[in-house]
């Protein structure tokens, strides 16, 4: 693989049919980080997700088939690791995620020295986008779940806006959960005894289309969840886990 | 219980017959038939051994051995089921690392084009 100058962040956004919304996404990414480029991983959307990411100048890694969010946000995680990409910042192609966070998230990335560092809503913001009642119990419940495991509170397990470093790139470019990743993926850092930091950002409401979690679906969610992180607990690690914490 | 064990030694040997003609057609691989032929041996074999099963109802506290016959069957199953969970689960590993490997390269090639255009 031809790799990129060292330093180098790429801009990943998974995308599942987002053509209401990410053309808007790129071009807004692109107007505030000009020399930022910006890669969609395309995870077999049915509409013009694809036609509408190019128009807007981003680079599209089209996956064959549908492998769900982990799946497609990995395929960006290996091809930024195997391009030579220092750090990645995954936003969502809805536009929930405020691209003029990137800059702060990249800026707490370097100067803290932690692996990962995640962009969460404000505690108690009025301001914004409002999560659904439903969400708000998995947040919370999950919170509870990963206190004692990650041996820190955790603002928003849920949150998919993410900058990761290289290390952080290289771990999830072979470990990487492929069903509702966020929340696995934590723990699957803390068994490498990797660190994150929180900062807060602002989540808008979507641009376009719905959420892919119904309330049937998020019973499924809760389940799937709560194995794959017992399952990661699990998991032999060779014996290179840190003391929790921080 | 002289019937049960006669339908057992048919369902074993048709299970054989079934299992050795999808080898013969390539519908089945190799080494995921051992597991199936594996179990219609051992029902076979059960299903000669009515003393063996009686001595093993006996054991489990059973009163019938056709309950221990239901038993033996389930363990064979449930061995089979796991085996095949764990192959479909690989099966899906290396399914997802060929599809974002083919997408990577796919990327790749179309650069390359448009390089060499």
């Amino acid at each position: 693989m031809k790799s990129v100058p060292s330093g180098q962040t790429l801009v990943l956004i998974p995308a599942y049919n987002e053509e209401g919304s990410i053309r808007r996404v790129i071009d807004e990414v692109k107007s505030l980080y000009p020399g930022m480029p910006v890669l969609v991983v395309n995870d077999c959307s049915k509409d013009a997700t694809v036609s509408e990411a190019k128009l807007a100048g981003a680079e599209v890694l089209s996956l064959p088939c549908h492998l769900g969010l982990g799946g497609c946000v990995q395929a960006g995680y290996k091809f930024a690791y195997g391009m030579g990409y220092s750090n990645v910042v995954r936003i969502d192609g809805d536009g929930q995620h405020d691209p003029r966070d990137i800059s702060r998230l990249l800026d707490r990335l370097t100067s803290s020295g932690v692996e990962m560092v995640i962009g969460v809503r404000a505690p108690g913001a009025t301001a914004g986008f409002r999560t659904s009642p439903l969400r708000r119990i998995g947040i919370a419940f999950f919170k509870l779940l990963l206190r004692p495991i990650l041996g820190r509170r955790v603002s928003d397990p849920t949150s998919g806006f993410v900058a990761v470093n290289h290390r952080a790139l290289e771990l999830f470019s072979h470990t990487f959960p492929l069903e509702y990743p966020e929340i696995e993926a934590l723990v699957v850092l803390q068994r490498k005894a990797f660190r994150f930091e929180e900062i807060e950002s602002v989540m808008r409401p979507r641009l376009a289309g719905r959420s892919t979690i119904t309330p049937t679906k998020s019973i499924y969610f809760v389940l799937h969840v709560l194995l794959g992180v017992f399952a990661n607990i699990l998991r032999y690690d060779g014996g290179q886990t840190r003391p929790r914490g921080r | 219980m002289e019937r049960l064990l006669f339908l057992l030694s048919i369902l074993s040997v048709v299970l054989m017959i079934v299992v050795l003609r999808s080898l013969r057609r390539e519908r089945l691989r190799v080494e995921h038939s051992v597991s199936w032929l594996l179990a219609a041996v051992a029902l076979f074999a059960l299903s000669f051994s009515p003393s063996a099963l009686r001595a093993a109802g006996e054991w489990l506290g059973m009163g019938e051995p056709a309950f221990a016959l239901m038993f033996a069957i389930l363990v064979v199953f449930l061995g089979v089921f796991y085996r095949f969970s764990r192959v479909v689960s690989e099966l899906k590993e290396m399914n997802i690392t060929l599809i974002q490997r083919v997408a990577i390269l796919e990327y790749q090639n179309e650069q390359r084009d448009g390089q060499d255009r």
